[in-house]
């Protein structure tokens, strides 16, 4: 039995699970649509949010950037699960009393605006579009290296599965889906990790080894993060356990990634399905534990993978390399460079700056000649894939690798059997599978309920609202798969920053203060959050599509975590705006003290 | 006396708010970012990870998760005391 074998059994079995469960859970009525019915028992509502929040971009990214950047990657550790803290202090408690459907139900009412209402569409819209063009584009690659198909039929194909059980299955049939793709994906994630960490330290749990000795060598022990410090300074990197960030920009950019993650609509939904407000609180704790289990493992993948590659790969002749290498090599994501010509793999640092900028060759991306050309220019001396970039010889880095790559060779590295990477490539697929399903929903909740019921056709029936969302679901796949098939070039990875740059300067402060304050009107919240998203959405265009200077950067913050001051100036503005403006109505002030008590919080999606 | 319900359960819930979120702040931004060279160099390792380098990938996360936990029983026991709690 081949790998490939394996991996068609792995995943044509996880495939049948979720078709089977979304199926039988079907959504019968807009409030199972939109929110489950509301009765989703805390512990499943947990594992939803949770496969749900994690990405294809976590699975697969995270712990490479750990590998790359050692102590910075702490940023995403922290940003992406020490928000959910906010989330849950902050908000969702009272927004699931507050008993709506949507989050842009929540500014309407709140703010008595239709305006306030129609700019927090346009940010949900936004936010989600972003994010789930990356989901679509992630499902592609996985799938055409899977099924050795190109890249356009591996997105078509996720997309029509995302299609069957999200725009179908609503709310309901994603939530029971994506509980068992979480279990898919956390034995994908932790399997690997375990074996790694008893052949390298000894130790089973990998938490544990990270702090533990390295003990797979014939060398005298040496603490296992010594190890790695050595290896990266020996090699020219910085220390592993020492960053390169400045301390402001460090603190900036795990706020602005805090602030984005309780701002983010998709995740705040999430709590709408449960009962009662005690029982958010309950799910909130289930949804971090869930997502700390991926998440505290990361950091040790993450170093794993780096001593893995370094003693695997540096200083061994290529003709000698496992056939891993060259599997990498032909879809582009390793590349080797004989700068020398000695026939042997170096590996120097700096690699690669934050900024991508490659080291082993001129440009930032690997690009090769074509399948047309003479075959002395496709295929080197030892057998390597030739690239068509000119070698940067300023100095003596020749490996170049994607950060992606770190999850998935790790486990062939490491030399696991064969059903263990075949599982990963199912928890791959699950993790942008559940995330796209969950983006989905609420970009067509935004266009049907919010766009089409709220503000253009306020006489919808039920029935008409959950079949426009069902087209509207129809059409943003057919968008986000369109995007997914002509990313627009390094599109993509930047508009993360501007996914949660946005949701932390417009739905963050927004939402805080409605919730917090009896006393801000609509005039304050609008221009509040005109102000700070349109300071974020023109720092990041200034600098990463208008070619602004590193020089010029305000305070030395990078975009990444500009939404934090965006954040600050957009609290700033309400509240100047709104001391000038008169005071709310009065059942508005009602009924913020109302959602501060908790009991009675009824059905969501009442409307 | 009713009247007062609402109010003092929200004074009570602010304190619980801004208690955890102190914490919240100083093991993330505190221990993680802000003083951590200098923990680095003077708090005690654990395993043979340095404190805050310790504290930024994994003890931040351990962290959030036990204040999650402690936020919704505290939440709970005050909601029961004032009698908001609703049946199953």
């Amino acid at each position: 039995m081949t790998q490939d074998h394996l991996n068609f059994i792995f995943i044509g079995i996880s495939f049948a699970i979720y078709i089977g469960i979304a199926v039988k859970s079907r959504a019968a009525s807009t409030k199972e649509y939109y929110t489950a019915g509301g009765g989703v028992s805390s512990f499943a509502n947990g594992m939803a949010t949770a496969a749900d929040w994690m990405s294809a971009a976590t699975f697969i990214s995270m712990a490479g950037t750990v590998a790359i950047s050692g102590y910075d990657a702490s940023r995403f550790l922290m940003g992406w699960t020490g928000g959910f803290v906010l989330l849950t202090i902050l908000m969702v408690p009272y927004l699931r009393k507050f008993g709506k459907a949507t989050v842009p139900d929540f500014i309407g009412d709140r703010y008595y605006s239709k305006l306030a209402r129609g700019v927090a569409v346009v940010c949900a819209i936004f936010i989600c579009m972003t994010y789930i063009m990356g989901q679509m584009r992630g499902v592609g690659v996985v799938f055409s290296q899977l099924f050795g198909i190109g890249v356009p039929a591996g997105v078509l194909i996720g997309a029509s599965i995302v299609f069957f059980y999200a725009g179908l299955g609503g709310m309901k049939g994603i939530t029971y889906t994506q509980v068992a793709q979480y279990c898919v994906m956390a034995f994908a994630y932790t399997i690997p990790a375990i074996f790694i960490a008893i052949a390298m330290t000894g130790h089973v749990i990998p938490q544990l080894g990270l702090i533990g000795d390295f003990t797979a060598s014939s060398e005298p022990v040496v603490p296992f993060l010594q190890k790695l410090n050595n290896i990266n300074t020996e090699l020219g990197f910085a220390e592993y356990t020492s960053g390169k960030l400045s301390t402001m920009n460090m603190f900036c950019i795990t706020a602005a990634l805090m602030c984005g993650t309780a701002g983010l609509p998709h995740v705040i939904v999430r709590f709408f399905t449960v009962k009662n407000v005690a029982a958010v609180r309950k799910s909130a704790c289930w949804t971090l534990l869930f997502i700390a289990v991926i998440y505290l493992t990361a950091p040790a993948i993450g170093a794993f993978a780096r001593v893995n590659l370094v003693e695997k790969l540096h200083n061994t002749p290529y003709s000698e390399v496992p056939g891993w290498f060259q599997e990498f090599e032909h879809t582009g994501q390793m590349a080797w460079v004989d700068k020398n010509g000695d026939g042997k793999i170096q590996y120097f640092g700096p690699a690669k700056s934050e900024l991508g900028s490659a080291s082993v060759f001129q440009g930032a991306k690997p690009s090769y000649p074509g399948y047309d050309a003479p075959e002395n220019q496709r295929i080197g001396r030892h057998g390597e894939r030739l690239l068509a970039n000119k070698a940067d010889d300023s100095n003596p880095n020749e490996l170049w690798f994607g950060n992606d790559i770190m999850v998935m060779a790790n486990p062939h590295m490491a030399g696991l059997p064969m059903w263990v990477i075949a599982l990963l490539m199912a928890g791959c697929i699950a993790a942008a599978l559940s995330t796209a399903a969950g983006l989905l929903l609420v970009l067509s909740t935004s266009i049907s309920h919010d766009l089409m019921k709220k503000i253009i056709k306020p006489d919808l029936t039920d029935e008409e609202e959950v079949n426009y969302a069902r087209f509207a679901s129809f059409a943003a796949l057919i968008v986000a798969a369109y995007f997914g098939i002509n990313p627009p070039s390094a599109f993509i990875a930047k508009t993360v920053a501007f996914a949660f740059g946005l949701a932390a300067s417009s739905f963050f402060p927004t939402l805080l203060i409605g919730i917090f304050s009896k006393r801000m009107n609509r005039e304050g919240a609008i221009a509040g959050m005109l102000s700070g998203i349109s300071f974020t959405i023109g720092y990041i265009v200034y600098f990463q599509f208008l070619g602004g200077h590193a020089d010029q950067y305000f305070l030395g913050i990078t975009p990444e975590g500009i939404g934090f001051v965006g954040m600050l100036i957009n609290f700033g503005v309400s509240f100047l705006v709104s001391a000038f403006t008169p005071a709310p109505p009065q059942e508005v002030q009602d009924m913020v003290e109302n959602i501060h008590i908790p009991s009675g919080a009824g059905d969501a999606s009442e409307h | 006396m009713e009247n007062n319900h609402p109010r003092a359960h929200r004074r009570a819930c602010l304190r619980i708010v801004i208690a955890l979120l102190s914490i919240w702040f100083f093991v993330s931004f505190g221990c993680a970012i802000l003083f951590r060279d200098w923990l680095d160099a003077n708090a005690p390792q654990v395993g043979s990870a340095p404190f805050g380098f310790w504290m930024a990938q994994q003890g931040a996360i351990i962290c959030f998760v036990l204040l999650l936990i402690v936020y919704a029983f505290l939440m709970n026991r005050l909601d029961a005391k004032h009698g908001y709690t609703e049946a199953k």
